[in-house]
């Protein structure tokens, strides 16, 4: 048991870290993208946030605009289990690993968010129960960092398991792998409910204070999240031996075609209800898509993601333009866009602007913290290249039935 | 809550977890007792013994740190009986700032960052309470202004805390006569309760505070005015190093129009009774239900 | 171009993969190498102008339009303001009083004027005839004007003309300078009850036990009693300016 965990350690090493010349360049930027916010982040620690642009008036922004953001990706890795699993879907079955490795990445990612914006990340170890004084059932954040937390655990247990037989040549035990896969699309859905909950619970904020913001927050998971895992199955499709149907690719394009629908409509319901109803709070939105006073950093970015959002739905629900690479492609980048300014910067910072007392700051992020960002970035990129880069030639060889 | 027993698992968890913190805590400036705050629980749930201890480590860095001789840190407990209340006469209050600045003189708040624990908001008088026109940067010769009333805003000491409702490790809480305080040595610094706080009472230290040892006001609380570490939240506490042992706050003492007031709401007899009964009250957003502390009022 | 064979494979009943037998599927109708690189490079095109504008929206922000009137460019402590006793001391009976629920210690400083020199007035009224006629003195106190109630107001209605040194009720009845708030609360009902109450007026001292407060012409110069402006102390510094301000940088701009 230990030589097979040893043997397996080793060599998917081995296989991570061996490649061609593209494959090194690829890490080795990645590895210096690491480095540079890593400089950054411990600047930033001790220092201090204040090198950051978040004040009192803007206390939540970048970072948390990401760590919202990269939940929701992680959420979608589900979108392939829903198809795989429940309806028993051949076509993606065989590479719904892919979505429990993004899954990985992303849930790290988040959490490295989270572990860069607090004031003391010596004392996050309070967070976790027993040692800790995690403050629940009441608070939301509390939930989260559970969920998460066990979110990852799950995926990892998955993915370790199937890379582990896989790599051994023995077949995964589906007793023990299946209700896996099925909790995790409970736990999805979890994951960024209590995360949208965090939001949406907040009574001061008016513009998160809505009932609509965890269906908001799912929808556009849903709809962006696997447009990563429609690009790497079409360079899957190109650089390796695993068969990935394009059938696979249309379903999942068309489900996200059915999210974006959604999201957008769910969009529409909350326009309609700020400008309609004209209460105070319309200021929030008003300074989203229009500006207030003059204040108005945030607009191009607000309708650029409005745009990018609308085009990709057309370009999904057209099934001629679905179906064409390139219109898929485009509307892959375009759909990622626009929920990342969404749910990351234009869900943050309108929330916060005007603030409790009606003072306008304009946040824009520092060099610091885009740098931070970037790091973090590199990490989860890393992780998922390393993760992918071992599950291909576990699933090559479980294709072959032979190594290649 | 007894003493945790130092078993085999608390022992492994804490070696680990000394490690890191010993790694961080030199980086990010120590805060004192750290290593018992591994092994212990929250300031509250310890002791009286450990209480006292603690309070004196606190108290040795806090000289050492100033270089002063005359700095005490103590843990005054609440009053029994005792539930504050604070009024604000909006027909009088000029908008001169002094309570500001005398908040910022008696709590140790740092001066570099700047942090005010309150804000003066500037209001016209043709619009009445409209927080989205409201100004805190005014700054004209002579106040009041004409047209303009003056309405300013701390720790509202609500009774239904939004910020204790959503913290994520109980750093927060409300204590029996009313305060919502922070203990600065548990604080993570997520900022959840800045988020949550619809007055935006709470502030953040983004950097270390800095402040001149001689400015250093030295009768502290723990909970209270002794100086705050970098990286935690801090907000008005009703002074309670002054308020726990009967004084009025500082900002009720300054202000040079007598608008603020300041008593126990359980005294039948006392100021802020007799203000309810004669006056009329609001809250700032009521619609919130956060029950708050912090009655406004127009006396004429 | 690297080839790769197409291998359909599947799961067969004991859970091993295998390869499918069967006609080879059919090759998908657009394009394989072409469409997949221009889609890539779209993807670059895209995430390098997002990147720049993201850059260049960071060097553009930062300070924002705030002219350097608009307040709140610099920090300034309580120290550096001065004239304002921000240790706020006590009067000595209020700060020897101990906390409790203590009733009856109320302190007040003297009246104003009354070490002035001015008083006892008697030392120059005691000599000098009345003169009930209302007019506007010239000999002395012709620099106090009189902008308080009616038009037709003035010394008599509040000061005793048979003794300066005490003051007279409506009634008749005399009282000390020290008890003021008598003769202003016959006018000013509602506010003396209030200040009576402690609801008006400046306090200091213990919420529950002893406490210093003021007279009526403490505050407000009973010869013209509307409260006059002062000057407001300094804003807060602006969130933009919060990192610069601890430098001297900011202020030398706000020297302009």
């Amino acid at each position: 048991m230990i030589k097979d965990i040893a043997s397996f350690i080793t060599g998917s090493a081995r296989i991570a870290f061996k490649g061609n010349a593209t494959f090194y360049a690829w890490i080795a930027f990645l590895g210096l993208v690491f480095l540079w916010g890593l400089a950054a982040w411990w600047n930033q620690f001790q220092q201090g946030l204040i090198t950051t642009n978040m004040r009192d008036q803007v206390s939540w922004a970048f970072y948390i605009g990401n760590f919202t953001f990269l939940v929701g990706v992680a959420a979608a890795a589900v979108m392939l289990v829903i198809p795989a699993y429940i309806y028993n879907w051949k076509p993606i079955k065989e590479i719904a690993i892919f979505g429990e490795l993004l899954a990985v990445s992303a849930i790290v990612m988040s959490m490295l968010f989270v572990f860069v914006d607090v004031g003391r990340p010596d004392r996050v170890w309070q967070l976790m129960p027993f040692i800790g004084t995690p403050n629940l059932p009441s608070s939301l954040l509390g939930w989260d960092v559970m969920v998460l937390n066990g979110y990852l655990a799950l995926n990892l247990l998955i993915v370790l398991h199937l890379l582990y037989t896989g790599f051994h040549g023995r077949p995964y035990k589906r007793n023990f792998v299946v209700p896996l896969l099925l909790l995790s699309i409970p736990a999805a859905v979890g994951i960024h409910t209590v995360t949208a909950f965090v939001y949406a619970g907040t009574a001061a904020r008016p513009f998160w204070n809505s009932a609509i913001l965890a269906p908001r927050f799912l929808a556009s998971a849903f709809c962006s999240g696997p447009a990563i895992l429609l690009i790497l199955f079409q360079i899957l499709q190109r650089t390796t031996s695993i068969k990935i149907k394009d059938e696979a690719i249309w379903k999942i394009a068309e489900l996200m075609a059915y999210a974006m629908f959604l999201n957008l409509f769910l969009f529409g319901a909350e326009i309609f209800r700020e400008y309609y109803s004209n209460t105070h709070h319309l200021i929030h939105t008003q300074y989203l898509y229009s500006g207030v006073h003059g204040h108005d950093a945030l607009v191009p970015y607000a309708w650029a993601s409005l745009i990018c959002s609308v085009v990709a739905f057309l370009l999904f629900l057209i099934p001629a333009t679905r179906t064409n690479l390139v219109t898929l492609n485009i509307g892959c980048v375009l759909i990622f866009a626009g929920v990342y300014i969404e749910k990351g910067m234009a869900l943050v910072i309108p929330g916060m602007t005007p603030d409790t007392l009606g003072e306008f700051y304009e946040y824009v992020p520092t060099l610091s913290e885009v740098r931070v960002g970037a790091g973090i970035f590199a990490v989860g990129f890393l992780i998922f290249t390393l993760l992918c880069k071992m599950a291909i030639p576990i699933l090559q060889d479980a294709a072959s039935g032979e190594s290649t | 809550m007894s003493e945790k027993t130092l078993d085999r698992r608390t022992l492994m968890i804490s070696a680990g977890l000394s490690t890191m913190a010993g790694i961080s805590a030199a980086a990010s400036g120590k805060s004192v007792g750290w290593v018992e705050r591994l092994l212990n629980r929250r300031f509250v749930e310890l002791s009286d013994e450990r209480r006292e201890e603690i309070l004196a480590e606190l108290e040795e860095a806090c000289r050492k740190k100033y270089d002063r001789d005359d700095i005490t840190v103590t843990d005054t407990r609440a009053l029994d009986g005792v539930e504050f209340a604070y009024g604000l006469d909006l027909s009088r209050c000029v908008g001169c700032r002094r309570c500001v600045y005398a908040c910022v003189h008696e709590n140790n708040q740092s001066r570099d960052p700047q942090i005010h624990w309150i804000r003066v908001l500037e209001m016209k008088k043709d619009n009445g309470i409209d927080f989205a026109e409201s100004d805190i940067y005014y700054d004209p010769e002579e106040v009041p202004e004409p047209e303009n009333f003056y309405l300013p805003v701390a720790c509202q000491q609500c009774r239904n805390p939004a910020c204790v409702k959503v913290c994520p490790v109980k750093a927060t809480w409300q204590e029996p006569d009313g305060i919502v305080v922070i203990d600065p040595d548990w604080c993570l610094g997520c900022r959840c309760c800045m988020s949550a706080c619809p007055y935006g009472a709470r502030h953040f230290n983004w950097t270390e505070p800095t402040i001149a040892a001689n400015e250093i006001n030295p009768d502290t609380h723990i909970f209270g005015n002794r100086p705050r570490p970098k990286g935690v939240v801090e907000k008005c506490t009703f002074c309670i190093q002054r308020t726990r042992k009967g004084r009025y706050p500082a900002c009720v003492e300054i202000c040079p129009v007598g608008a603020r007031k300041f008593g126990n709401l359980l005294d039948e007899e006392g100021e802020m009774r007799y203000l309810m009964r004669e006056k009329r009250v609001f809250v700032l957003k009521e619609e919130l239900n956060t029950k708050p502390r912090f009655y406004y009022f127009f006396a004429t | 171009m690297h080839q790769q064979e197409v291998v359909d494979i599947e799961q067969n009943e004991e859970g091993y993969m295998e390869k499918k037998t069967g006609p080879d599927p059919a090759p998908p109708k657009s394009d394989k190498l072409l469409p997949g690189s221009s889609s890539l490079a779209v993807l670059l095109v895209v995430f390098m102008t997002v990147s720049f504008l993201v850059l260049f929206s960071i060097i553009r922000g930062g300070v924002g339009h705030v002219t350097e009137s608009e307040g709140g460019i610099r920090a300034f402590g309580p120290t550096e303001v001065t004239g304002i006793d921000f240790e706020i001391e006590l009067l000595p009976g209020t700060r020897e009083a101990i906390s409790g629920p203590e009733e009856g210690d109320y302190l007040v400083p003297p009246p104003p004027w009354s070490e002035s020199g001015f008083f006892p007035c008697s030392d120059c009224h005691s000599e000098m005839e009345v003169n009930p006629e209302h007019r506007v003195l010239e000999e002395m106190h012709d620099d106090i004007e009189l902008v308080h109630g009616p038009a037709d107001r003035w010394c008599l209605d509040c000061h005793n003309p048979d003794d300066r040194d005490v003051l007279r009720l409506v009634n008749g009845r005399l009282i000390s300078f020290d008890e003021s708030y008598l003769l202003c609360g016959q006018c000013h009902g509602t506010i003396f009850r209030d200040w009576r109450q402690g609801i008006h007026g400046r306090r200091q001292g213990y919420w529950n036990g002893g406490k210093s407060y003021l007279l009526c012409a403490h505050c407000h110069n009973p010869h013209a009693p509307a409260f006059h402006t002062i000057a407001p102390l300094p804003p807060p510094v602006r969130p933009q300016f919060l990192a610069q301000a601890a430098q001297e940088e900011v202020q030398e701009a706000s020297h302009e």
